[in-house]
């Protein structure tokens, strides 16, 4: 069959898979956040129109992919006290695996690693992640050295399990699947989800830090 | 000014501890290793080591976004791989951080032929907008602090280029 990249692919991909609506898993995870620093990754454009926290959330959008979950890591190094949690993306962490051999070496209590496995680059028209549907991400951070894994790929599942994620020492990570939001409309076209400048992000989260 | 006519290990932990450093966030190469064993045992002082040089920007980002005041100390075949995280992470956020730079290839006769990396690496810099200062030896020294002055001031990263290709280390 000639499938065409895009769109359409994805949807066959999917297609019969019970798989996490971001939003509303984010819906979910905002009853349990509590006083957390949220990197919201891509998941930022949900977490905007959700957060009542909005100084002491980090939504950077995307300074350079492939970056998030060392920038999280970083930040978790940082403030040993608060609890970090990171949203990354399989694409993100596809360009940099081995920032999980770093995370679970120097293994920041404090750090919480939610993965949205979307598989595929949403963000591009869909094109699907190299080996897409079996790269097994809670195996990779098993074997990286991460101490709690999860695989979770339903909304139940995550509703049931978030407490206990959070209440356990970290750095813990998260693999969730999540439905594509496959975005299509050219770049120039495209409205802006961020509602701060990373000037003014980075300027909220040290205020709300007391650091310089 | 203990001899001019090295780089030693022991002048560069001193800076790096003069300067407040926080953080050693790094990937070695083959000479670094003097400098490793004094790191290790410095309390004040935590080592990151990251897997690719890309990393250890948005690494040093995270910890500054913390308060912490990070040095990235990596290679510049490293450096030459890490053009986008530097972008984004680095100049994007303006993350001030300063990069000690293993300078492969270079010597004080300009650049040797032995590795061709050392041709690509200021042009690199000049291209990314990134200020440097070369340090050769302990006379040169100072020069890490004016690097990490200029780092706060200007509130992005600045580069030290270690050009002691073949002594203690590097």
């Amino acid at each position: 069959m000639n499938i065409p990249v895009g769109i359409n692919r994805i949807l066959i991909i999917i297609k019969g898979k019970k798989m996490i609506d971001t939003l509303e898993m984010l819906k979910i995870f905002k009853n349990h956040r509590g006083n957390s620093v949220v990197i919201p990754g891509r998941g930022g454009k949900h977490w905007v129109t959700l957060t009542d926290n909005q100084s002491r959330d980090v939504p950077l959008g995307d300074p350079a992919m492939g970056g998030h979950a060392s920038y999280a890591f970083g930040l978790a190094l940082a403030i040993p006290n608060e609890t970090v949690v990171l949203f990354d993306s399989e694409g993100d962490l596809l360009m940099n695996t081995g920032a999980l051999a770093t995370i679970a070496d120097l293994a920041p209590k404090n750090f919480y690693h939610f993965l949205l496995d979307n598989e595929c680059y949403a963000t591009t028209g869909g094109q699907p992640v190299p080996n897409a549907q079996k790269v097994d991400y809670t195996g990779l951070a098993k074997s990286m050295g991460y101490g709690s894994t999860y695989f979770i790929d339903n909304l139940e599942d995550f509703d049931q399990k978030i407490a206990e994620i959070l209440n356990q020492e970290g750095p813990v990570f998260i693999h969730l699947k999540i439905n594509p939001e496959i975005e299509n409309v050219p770049i120039n076209q495209r409205v802006r989800w961020q509602n701060r400048t990373w000037d003014q992000v980075l300027s909220d989260i040290k205020s709300e830090l007391s650091v310089k | 000014m203990s001899n001019e006519g090295s780089l030693s290990p022991e002048s560069v932990l001193s800076q790096l501890k003069s300067n407040n450093i926080t953080h050693v966030v790094w990937l070695p190469d083959s000479e670094t290793n003097w400098l490793y064993l004094l790191m290790k045992n410095e309390p004040s002082i935590e080592l990151v080591p990251v897997s690719r040089e890309g990393q250890a920007f948005s690494v040093a980002a995270g910890l500054a976004t913390g308060g912490k005041k990070p040095v990235i100390l990596i290679q510049n075949t490293g450096l030459l791989e890490s053009g986008d995280s530097l972008r984004g992470w680095g100049i994007g956020l303006k993350t001030p951080v300063v990069m000690m730079i293993g300078y492969r290839g270079w010597t004080r006769h300009g650049k040797n032929a032995f590795h061709d990396v050392a041709k690509f690496t200021e042009p690199f810099l000049i291209a990314m907008g990134i200020n440097y200062y070369l340090v050769e030896n302990d006379g040169d020294i100072d020069r890490i602090t004016y690097a990490f002055e200029e780092a706060d001031e200007n509130k992005k990263p600045v580069a030290v280029l270690v050009g002691d290709e073949y002594s203690s280390w590097n």
